[in-house]
């Protein structure tokens, strides 16, 4: 049977972007958009209890249905949020609704190639996805015309484009390498033939294709020396992208990393990319920190943390190891939840306040109290406190590191302190005090936020044995 | 095993390295069009060339749109988009051309010096490709950090796509999923481009991407 659940995360995004692009009506099309995701998440759901299997172009296995689950799990709720959200943008005129019918298809258009990514059995499908799904988020990001927006999205644009540029070098030097020992064709690009085989490839080329690919994925998971595309695309593009970049994009391209990198390790004489990346992690965990006490902006204040999250998590998958990768993962999907919950909440907010300025907004928890509280859970969450999730997959990085490197540990929690201070200053202009502003009540969609935040709490406090396997065996994958 | 296959294409690899260079000290935005034209041209010869020689005939396929598309469309295309928007003809760039001809020079030593050495063991004329592909490749990103004009990074975007476009035709029977893929990434990307030229004339009257910078959120 063909229409199994592999092609069914496919078939829907695309079949409805299709339909989306010439279906009328903003009301109808956000109402498709969320019956679409879904229906989406379904399929991939599906994928937990069928067979693992091995196709010429597709491939499911363990590790990717935990980020295919994660990334239709978030791209469902978002698009709840989102129905809510650009009914808001529609009235104040910031999108006309030949906008809007636009985003919508362009919506699904991402999730079609974030997919495809992650599903992909080939090296150069799995880039061409991240390609189609930076090139729909770019012009997502420009969606309001204005000049911060467009520059955002010219900026985005450029460095993705370089970075995946990159990318495809490193993916041509990967099939180079592959040639000699697995012949011409398709079998040289394909990634459970050449995991199967990359022990005997020539090593010195691998090893300069995987600083490519590094440097070219690593672009679009936002690592520090490269990151300036990130706080822009999230602070002017409207606030659902923001969600789904932090909360997926990011992910979809760490994924292709996590990938090369197994083969990486798989082949003895080849240079091993944990060094690599613990460097780049930690630099970025810091220097994200500090950044965030300059912020004024607050989609750039949590642009900012995603950086710092994104280096923790790259940081915990270069130390390798059965523990670290699973706190790696663990870091990944309670990043996801909270901070796309995060950005929920902000989108709100700053429509009822109708400024995004950090200094413009005060006492949310007197004026709005369900939008501060929800604020202050999320940030609590962030910023890593218990009893919620982030707290303990950074402990287990933590505690992890200090048995191994002292010395990395200390970087880290630095960084984690740094930043946390960083946040809870920030948090106390925003939720207490006295109220500014608007004060008027809004039509906020309240059931994505709570569902995140709810998981994150449930995960901080009881993780499922069920999770926990799958999880370990996972991290034992990726070694 | 240096035989006259091996020679002209090592001939059209380096010669794109060559138009490449030409391009870093091209002032003005039409002569820049133009040189880039050149580069898709030598482009399309050379992977003609691999086509008959590695007997790959969707190879011509790809030589066909760099040469029709990249060595003909798209430069008219701007060419007319130039002439219509009335943009500035000269482009500053932001360093002197002495020292970025020299950046460049230096690059094409070290893709040398770092692709000759971990490729000893392939094949001659991919081993060739590959350094001059990642010259063509750095030079692009060179290119596009020093022209301050919107246009001249696309040009220099579009230049270091050929170098990918080389590198992918050197590597023997790479499967034409890639082939295709980097032709329609170079289409969307235009038309990606195109939109937001549009976009920014209507916004700032200008092109120059400098203008842009002023409006970051952080400075208001």
């Amino acid at each position: 049977m063909w229409l199994d659940g592999a092609a069914l995360v496919l078939i829907i995004p695309a079949s409805a972007a299709a339909l989306l692009a010439v279906l009328p009506g903003y009301k109808l099309s956000a109402r498709f958009n969320v019956v679409a995701s879904l229906l989406t998440l379904l399929a991939a759901l599906s994928l937990f209890v069928e067979h693992r299997q091995i196709g010429t172009y597709l491939l499911v296995d363990d590790l990717n249905v935990v980020f295919i689950a994660l990334s239709t799990l978030v791209g469902f709720t978002t698009s709840v949020f989102s129905a809510s959200y650009i009914g808001h943008e529609l009235e104040t005129g910031r999108l006309t609704p030949a906008n809007l019918r636009f985003y919508h298809a362009m919506y699904q258009v991402m999730m079609f190639g974030m997919n495809l990514a992650l599903i992909a059995n080939n090296i150069g499908l799995m880039w061409v996805a991240i390609e189609l799904a930076t090139l729909a988020t770019v012009v997502m990001v420009g969606i309001y015309r204005t000049h911060e927006a467009l520059e955002a999205a010219w900026k985005y644009f450029i460095l993705a484009s370089v970075g995946i540029a990159f990318a495809l070098f490193g993916t041509i030097l990967v099939y180079m390498a592959a040639q000699p020992v697995l012949g011409e064709g398709l079998q040289g690009m394909t990634w459970t033939i050449l995991v199967q085989h990359v022990a005997a490839f020539d090593p010195g080329l691998l090893n300069v294709a995987f600083v490519f690919l590094f440097l070219g994925y690593g672009t679009k998971v936002g690592l520090a020396p490269l990151h300036a595309w990130l706080p822009d695309a999230h602070a002017e593009g409207p606030t659902p992208i923001s969600a789904v970049l932090s909360g997926l994009l990011l992910n979809v391209a760490l994924y292709a990393i996590l990938r090369f990198k197994m083969l990486m390790t798989l082949n003895a004489a080849a240079i091993s990319p944990g060094p690599l990346m613990v460097t780049v992690g930690l630099v970025s965990v810091i220097f994200a920190a500090f950044m965030l006490y300059r912020r004024r902006d607050i989609k750039r204040l949590f642009a900012y943390s995603s950086i710092e999250h994104m280096g923790i998590i790259v940081f915990a998958f270069g130390m390798g190891g059965a523990l670290a990768n699973f706190a790696g993962l663990l870091q990944m999907t309670m990043h996801s939840l909270t901070k796309s919950a995060i950005f929920f909440t902000v989108g709100h907010i700053a429509q009822v306040k109708g400024t995004q300025r950090i200094a413009d907004i005060k006492g949310l928890t007197e004026s709005h109290p369900m939008l501060g509280w929800s604020l202050v859970l999320g940030v609590i969450a962030i910023a890593g406190m218990p009893p919620l999730g982030i707290f303990m997959s950074e402990f287990l990085i933590v505690s992890s590191t200090f048995a191994r490197e002292p010395l990395l540990a200390i970087g880290l929690v630095f960084g984690l302190l740094v930043a946390f201070g960083a946040l809870m200053l920030r948090l106390q202009g925003l939720a207490f005090g006295e109220a500014t502003g608007s004060t008027t009540g809004s039509r906020a969609s309240y059931v994505p936020i709570f569902a995140h935040l709810a998981f994150v709490l449930a995960a901080g406090l009881f993780l499922p044995p069920v999770l926990v396997t799958w999880f370990q065996h996972v991290a034992q994958m990726l070694g | 095993m240096h035989g006259l296959a091996f020679d002209i294409s090592h001939l059209l690899a380096g010669s794109l390295v060559l138009v490449s260079l030409i391009m870093l000290y091209q002032d003005r935005l039409y002569a820049l069009l133009n040189v880039f034209a050149l580069h898709a041209f030598v482009l399309s010869l050379s992977v003609g060339w691999q086509a008959f020689i590695q007997n790959a005939p969707h190879l011509y396929v790809t030589a066909l749109i760099a040469l029709v598309f990249k060595a003909g469309i798209i430069p008219i295309a701007l060419h007319r988009m130039i002439v219509r928007l009335g943009i500035h003809r000269e482009i500053e760039t932001t360093a002197g051309i002495g020292p970025i001809m020299l950046v460049g020079v230096g690059l094409v030593g070290l893709s040398m010096a770092v692709m000759l050495r971990v490729t000893a063991e392939a094949n001659l004329i991919a081993r060739e490709d590959l350094a001059f592909a990642l010259s063509v490749l750095l030079i692009g990103l060179l290119l596009m950090v020093t022209r301050r004009n919107a246009v001249g990074q696309v040009v220099g975007f579009m230049s270091l796509e050929n170098g990918l476009v080389l590198a992918a035709t050197g590597a023997k029977g790479m499967p034409l999923v890639v082939e295709i893929s980097v032709a329609f990434s170079v289409l969307i990307a235009f038309i990606v481009i195109g939109i937001f030229l549009f976009r920014i004339r209507e916004r700032f009257d200008t092109v120059d991407v400098q203008a842009l910078d002023r409006f970051r959120g952080e400075q208001i």
